[in-house]
């Protein structure tokens, strides 16, 4: 057998773009192992504490890019303690020693301090391209150390972050010679900016594609931003609130002609719904619009926007548009392929949407593949009818508001709806059930999910068969997260290998007790058994109260090659 | 945990949906489909008010429902408080009425639509050769209004849109007590 040299294997390699075949590729022997390692300038860790960061450093030394997530998801919904853990900081530590080539960092449900942003700015010549995605811990003056040091910075983009506001000008800190911009995105942040400073930055950086503002950025400016910028591709509008007959909004209505590019609109953090004809214009080209940030705009507005938006391919969207603005969308998107629409939680007067806007939406979108959809009732009928209108469903999220809501029309559980869904969308990847469901439903996912990846369930299920019918059929599944369900140890405890092939498995508030998780812990020692008892804390001295036989609060399970992590809090357990 | 006895149920920490029995979620649903649990439709009625209510109980204390990311449920907060256009309260006096009003500036396109609410409020009022004439008691009122700076300014003179702006309060002073100020 003749063996590449290998500078062949390497370039052979560089047409692997995904993640999996370059895993796949350096198992195959030693020496393609080594090939694979020097080359490889991508490595995506899907949670934080499956390695260590200097294991990474050691194996991947050219690395360019990082992709980082912390938290499990459910802290998005606060069933996580704030501290946690997921600190980014160990990682930079590490990548500063060893991997000078750093271009790009990503980080999703991190902790990010100044600190660490310090260091970033610092360390790495090349940074390009900075993503926080609901991260915390950082202030203004850590983007200013990104701001002021990182020489050939193309893209910061901070996406639902909670950032504290220092009142340094971070966006002034970009230095004059700075014009390497392709991508900023600030409007997560709630302080005010240095309009002249933004201004400014905008005009020196050509290649500017996608800029997001915060609100504290009126229209004025937005205006002159625009009439610099006509090449934008992504807007996304900050504060929008002048009087039609202006002088502000005249400007900013004739300006906004003269981009041609836009494809994606977003924002609208304070609006005048009056003002929103000056954008008809741009939503006639737009594929992707993201009003979800917008409950000042009322359904009939919203409506008004959407019939010119006929090339929309993505669609965020607040429940004021209602069933029937749902209608309107079927009927003037028939490009769609990704729709969240997302609940109105104060009290908005008509908002709403039920099972009749998502049966619209099935007839009209038949390219619809990823949904997210909040609604106050859901029908059998209803989910059957998507399920044969739209099989090409990848990410399917459906949370009926009430838990356990059952079929509206004839009060039943809506087990028959999601089985329908899953046994018509044979790629499905993700999906989030609601609503009252008994075992049967994961019956029917085991069976026919075969591609599912990440399951979310809350408020399901009867027995600890459900959960049985999950872990035996769904062969590809990596994350579950289970809330509030009746299951327990007999289930956990079934099949305690099938955790080593999953990312992760989340349980809390259901029927796991501590002799369950210290079992799993001691069979499979390559699992990090984490247990959260916020509660208990305190009587964590007192063996009368922490028995074996009680109920776990939150049990988060997870595969990893370096043992329990040494950062843990002293309410997380770590058996 | 000792279960206390003093009607603090309601508080204690339960794994699950906080109902008023320790019931599992099964006997729910079969109270739900069951038609033959009840003996008459009254008591039907009042078990399904109570359902209602314990849903509702129990939307509102749920922790973590629906699934909504902190960041997004501030926008909507923030969002909904001014969600008709940002509502523009400022306080309107009159000389000689002792109690104030206000109006929301937003809700007006113009100075005109303005003096329409000011009568409404104050009672007859005309707008006759730049001035408000108040019938009532055969005297004449100039609007005025304070702005970012505290100056009091006459209104009318700046476009609406920048007056709806700086404006921080109204008064519709006596025109003597105007001409008073003159000298």
């Amino acid at each position: 057998m003749t063996y590449f040299p290998e500078e062949v294997l390497e370039h052979i390699f560089d047409f692997l773009s995904s993640h999996q075949d370059r895993n796949a590729v350096s198992m195959v022997c030693k020496s393609w192992f080594r090939v694979e390692r020097w080359s490889r300038q991508r490595v995506f860790i899907g949670n934080c504490y499956a390695i260590r960061p200097e294991r990474l450093v050691a194996r991947f030394p050219r690395l360019r890019s990082l992709t980082l997530k912390g938290k499990p998801h459910f802290a998005d919904f606060n069933l996580v303690p704030h501290d946690w853990g997921g600190f980014v900081q160990p990682w930079i530590e590490a990548m500063a020693k060893s991997c000078k080539e750093l271009e790009e960092l990503r980080l999703k449900r991190m902790v990010v301090s100044d600190e660490s942003l310090e260091l970033l700015s610092r360390s790495f010549p090349n940074f390009k391209s900075l993503v926080l995605v609901t991260c915390e811990g950082f202030t203004t003056a850590g983007l200013a150390s990104v701001a002021a040091n990182c020489r050939d910075l193309r893209e910061l983009d901070l996406q639902e972050n909670e950032v504290e506001d220092r009142k340094g000008h971070w966006l002034s800190c970009f230095p004059d010679t700075c014009t390497s911009l392709v991508s900023l995105n600030f409007a997560c942040l709630k302080g005010e900016v240095n309009l002249g400073a933004l201004e400014r930055l905008v005009a020196r950086c050509r290649n500017l594609r996608s800029l997001r503002v915060n609100g504290a950025v009126p229209m004025e400016t937005l205006e002159k931003i625009l009439a610099r910028a006509p090449q934008l591709v992504d807007l996304g509008i900050g504060s929008y609130n002048h009087e039609p007959n202006s002088v502000a909004y005249t400007k900013f209505r004739n300006t906004i002609l003269t981009c041609k590019s836009i494809k994606s609109l977003s924002g609208f953090l304070e609006v005048f719904p009056r003002c929103l004809p000056a954008i008809y214009p741009v939503c006639l080209s737009i594929t992707s619009l993201n009003l979800s940030y917008a409950p000042g705009i009322r359904g009939p507005e919203l409506v008004k926007l959407i019939r010119h938006c006929h090339k929309l391919q993505r669609l965020w969207i607040l429940d004021a548009i209602a069933d029937k603005g749902l209608e309107v969308v079927a009927s003037t998107c028939k490009e769609l392929r990704e729709l969240r629409v997302f609940p109105s939680l104060f009290g908005a007067e008509n908002a709403a949407v039920t099972e009749k806007g998502l049966v619209a939406i099935s007839f009209g979108c038949p390219k619809l593949h990823s949904l997210l959809y909040f609604c106050h009732q859901m029908t059998n009928a209803a989910l059957i009818t998507v399920a044969k209108n739209c099989p090409h469903f990848s990410r399917f999220r459906l949370c009926i508001l009430d838990p356990q809501k059952p079929d509206a029309n004839t009060q039943q559980p809506l087990d028959e709806g999601f089985g329908a869904i899953v046994q018509s969308c044979r790629g499905l990847r993700r999906l989030s059930l609601s609503g009252l469901l008994t075992d049967q439903v994961f019956l029917y996912i085991g069976m026919y999910a075969e591609q599912l990846e990440m399951l979310s369930v809350a408020f399901a299920g009867e027995t600890d068969k459900g959960m049985l019918y999950l872990l035996n059929g769904c062969k590809n599944l990596r994350k579950l997260e289970i809330r509030d369900s009746p299951f327990g140890d007999v289930a956990l405890l079934m099949d305690v290998g099938k955790y080593e092939t999953m990312r992760s498995l989340w349980m809390s508030s259901c029927n796991v007790t501590l002799a369950g998780c210290k079992t799993l812990a001691i069979k499979m020692p390559r699992l990090n058994v984490e247990i959260i008892n916020e509660f208990n804390d305190m009587e964590l001295e007192e063996e009368e109260n922490f028995c074996d036989s009680q109920k776990v609060e939150k049990m988060y399970v997870y595969r990893t090659l370096d043992g329990p992590r040494q950062d843990a809090p002293n309410f997380v357990t770590r058996l | 945990m000792e279960k206390q006895e003093l009607g603090l149920e309601i508080t204690e920490l339960r794994l699950g949906l906080p109902t008023s029995d320790v019931c599992s979620k099964k006997r729910g649903y079969s109270e739900l489909t069951d038609e033959n649990s009840f003996s008459n439709e009254e008591e039907e009625q009042q078990h399904q008010q109570q359902q209602q209510q314990h849903k509702n109980l129990n939307k509102a204390q749920i922790v973590g429902w629906p699934p909504v990311r902190s960041y997004r449920k501030k926008i909507n907060k923030t969002g909904s408080k001014g969600s008709d256009c940002g509502k523009m309260y400022v306080k309107v006096s009159k000389d000689g009425a002792p109690i104030l009003r206000k109006i929301d500036l937003n809700t007006h396109k113009g100075y005109a639509d303005l003096v329409v609410q000011f009568e409404e409020l104050f009672g007859c009022f005309a707008v006759e050769g730049g001035v408000l004439r108040d019938y009532s008691d055969k005297s004449e009122f100039v609007p005025i209004y304070e702005d970012k700076d505290g100056d009091w300014m006459l209104l009318g003179d700046v476009p609406w849109e920048m007056f709806i702006e700086s404006c921080k309060r109204l008064r519709i002073m006596r025109r003597t007590e105007a001409l008073e100020l003159k000298y």
